[in-house]
């Protein structure tokens, strides 16, 4: 066993309204620079949809990520170590500008310069690639919503698994439903970008397992943009490096939540330590689709236990980060109550961003004009729901039904027990017996209800200290030369020639 | 006075000038090391260019570094006239597979609006001394033939005079001027290694081939594997 603590997050999608505030508040402090602009470190996709970039999930065409060969080892999609080299001169798999949009911003100045005529100036937009008019074909968030098109979601790559009646139930008007998924880089145990990186600028950080580029080591390579199944690695076009999500690890030094998760509005971000065994990593990552979720908990620890303390204090994990898991409320979703799980556990770099999967739809219908659930039969209304369990298997279990079954029927066991508690229409013993089906106690439900609906920001962000003592790259101003080429540079960067 | 200035002199200035500053811009601006990849905004131009150039260029910069490394493993080797046709062939391919990546990249860089974009004066520069080198040292070798062979007993004996620090600068002043200007412009190449995109070269990341796949890296621990991965 060899302990190590991670950063760990967790996103309650049910409470997720859409509205952005995180991609903004991320990208005003980390993303405002020339060369990052398309960049969205954080962002926040419709589902169904095609994302950012577009059809980012289908590794057909994207090859990220990892898969197993013959041996049952997994290997990136990607690159390796011979190709890695042989490739280097022109990558086959590199997503392009195209592939996210080309960003740009609208001449501003011909309202105020246009000689006087008939008609109203108008400000075209004017790429900020090239500096020439452009038309625009894309943007951020360009499907937010489906947009009224049902374009968009019919291209979704997780509907590769669905039947063509399920795929028209989505669609019918009455019954269209869509949910929002935010993304930030997930600061996996396995990341593919670290593995792929030649040049070696690409690091998990020990004592928290955030991953970071070294700037001053990145070439350009930009295999880690390939290799990322989840498309959280970016090229800066202008310097020439790699940049991705830091975990906001300046303000998590100082004892801040990151932006994204401090501006949550629906406070649907959990943010806390978790321990997990790092001699379990490459068994994990190798394990058949249907248990990877089950082999990904099993390697989370139990911070209470003596055993692990006794080890993570062997391991310099410190005191102060063991006492931080243990009050960590992502363990609890994750590994405790086992609500919530992992994006994509298929592209096997072990995601360490998790997700409780939305309650939609409601399970009800209207009666004379009264809106009611049909408590006696829940659990297999599941099977009819409007978003089909398959996909969302498909998002969250690599395909396994079994786990969004039993994540939902919790779900759906303390909604119940509320609202027999609250609303009185379902009475008491049915909802108690809802819970013991679903396997958690009164207690639990409680538990569970208070840490999701009633949890203040210091239950929500649990932020171990950093302990500077023992940091060195702390001791510089990591702001110094933000303005120009982001957080951490002790000279002023400047694009070589 | 001018050939000792041009074929003696020089030399010496263009590789003090490339050590010293490649080294003063390692150590003090690490950041502005990288392949400079425009890829990310054009894609398939890039493929048509930069995978000829490369390895063409890769193969036909060793062949001028063996010859001049190892003379008489050479001789020996171009002493069979098959081999000699064989190399003088396989030199031709070459150049011309290299000289249609450079001009395919230069087409590109000049043409796309995005490339052109992220293109510096010193990119242009560069680029213009490299067509130049290239397209000399094909006229040279179409031109001159058997380079082969005449590379032995002319440039490299005024490479090795000038390592051994006893500059010989008859060797070439004799030869033609398209050799003589090849033989200059790739000195002025290595004067502005340092200042131009080159030094991507000294970054071709070999290490990654025995490095783990995994990197961790700590703060402390100190005495608990520090490069534990």
């Amino acid at each position: 066993m060899d302990v190590r603590a991670q950063i760990s997050m967790m996103f309650h999608l049910d409470k997720c309204i859409g509205c952005h505030t995180c991609s903004i508040s991320c990208k005003n402090i980390w993303s405002d620079r020339q060369g990052t602009e398309y960049m969205w470190w954080n962002n926040v996709e419709t589902k169904p949809g095609t994302g950012y970039p577009t059809q980012w999930e289908d590794q057909d065409k994207y090859e990220g990520g990892w898969e197993l060969d013959g041996d049952g080892e997994p290997r990136l999609r990607a690159t390796d170590k011979r190709r890695g080299l042989t490739n280097i001169f022109h990558q086959p798999h590199l997503p392009t500008i195209d592939d996210y949009y080309e960003p740009w911003t609208y001449q501003f100045s011909d309202l105020f310069d246009a000689p006087a005529g008939d008609d109203q100036p108008t400000a075209r937009p004017i790429s900020l690639l090239t500096g020439e008019p452009m038309d625009i074909e894309a943007g951020p968030n360009w499907d937010d919503d489906l947009s009224g098109s049902t374009v968009y979601a019919a291209n979704d790559p997780d509907f590769a698994d669905l039947s063509e009646a399920e795929k028209q139930a989505f669609f019918e008007m009455e019954r269209m439903v869509f949910f929002y998924l935010p993304r930030i880089c997930n600061h996996c145990l396995n990341p593919g970008c670290v593995a792929s990186c030649p040049s070696g600028a690409l690091y998990k950080r020990g004592e928290d397992g955030i991953v970071l580029v070294n700037q001053n080591v990145c070439r350009g390579w930009r295999y880690c943009v390939s290799a990322c199944p989840y498309k959280k690695v970016y090229y800066n076009w202008k310097s020439g490096k790699s940049e991705k999500c830091i975990l906001c690890f300046p303000r998590l030094e100082s004892g801040q939540a990151p932006a994204c998760f401090h501006s949550c509005v629906g406070r649907i971000r959990y943010l806390g330590v978790v321990l997990y065994d790092a001699d379990r990593i490459q068994a994990t990552a190798s394990a058949p689709d249907d248990e990877l979720v089950d082999r990904q908990r099993e390697m989370i620890l139990d911070p209470s236990d003596p055993q692990v303390i006794a080890q993570a204090e062997r391991d310099g994990v410190h005191a102060s980060v063991i006492e931080a898991a243990q009050k960590s409320p992502v363990y609890r979703f994750v590994k405790e109550w086992e609500l919530a799980l992992p994006l994509h556990p298929e592209f096997r770099t072990l995601p360490m961003l998790f997700y409780i999967p939305p309650l939609l739809p409601v399970l009800g219908y209207v009666e004379n004009g009264t809106y009611d659930v049909d408590a006696q039969d829940y659990f297999g209304s599941l099977d009819k729901a409007r978003v089909p369990l398959r996909y969302m298997a498909r998002l969250f279990t690599a395909g396994n039904e079994e786990h969004v079954r039993t994540t939902y029927e919790k779900l759906f066991a303390i909604r119940m027990y509320k609202r027999a508690q609250q609303v009185g229409d379902i009475d008491h013993a049915t909802a108690d017996a809802m819970l013991q089906a679903a396997g958690l106690t009164v207690e639990e439900g409680e538990e569970i209800f208070r840490l999701t609906s009633l949890s203040t920001f210091d239950e929500r962000f649990v932020i171990p200290p950093m302990h500077r003592e023992y940091a060195v790259e702390l001791m510089d101003d990591p702001y110094t030369f933000k303005a120009e080429t982001g957080v951490g540079f002790r000279d002023k960067p400047e694009r070589g020639l | 006075m001018t050939d000792f200035v041009l074929f003696a002199a020089f030399p010496y200035v263009a590789i003090v000038v490339c050590v010293v500053f490649s080294l003063h811009r390692y150590f003090t601006d690490r950041y502005s090391y990288s392949s400079l990849s425009s890829q990310f905004l054009e894609n398939r131009q890039l493929f048509w260019g930069s995978v000829p150039w490369h390895y063409g260029i890769i193969i036909i910069l060793a062949a001028h570094v063996l010859a001049g490394l190892f003379p008489g493993f050479w001789a020996r080797l171009i002493a069979d006239p098959i081999r000699l046709y064989f190399l003088e062939v396989t030199g031709f391919a070459l150049g011309f597979i290299t000289l249609f990546g450079l001009a395919a990249l230069a087409w590109r860089r000049l043409t796309n609006k995005r490339v052109w974009a992220v293109t510096s004066g010193m990119d242009v520069v560069l680029m213009v001394l490299l067509l130049f080198q290239v397209v000399a040292g094909v006229y040279v070798a179409l031109f001159y033939r058997w380079g082969a062979e005449w590379y032995l007993y002319t440039a490299v004996p005024w490479l090795a005079s000038l390592f051994k620090l006893n500059p010989q600068v008859q060797y070439v002043t004799v030869l033609p001027l398209a050799a003589q200007l090849h033989f200059l412009n790739a000195f002025l190449l290595i004067a502005i290694f340092p200042f131009t995109r080159l030094v991507h070269l000294v970054s071709f990341p070999i290490t990654y081939l025995w490095r783990p796949y995994q990197v961790v890296i700590w703060n402390r621990r100190a005495g608990v594997g520090t490069e534990k991965s």
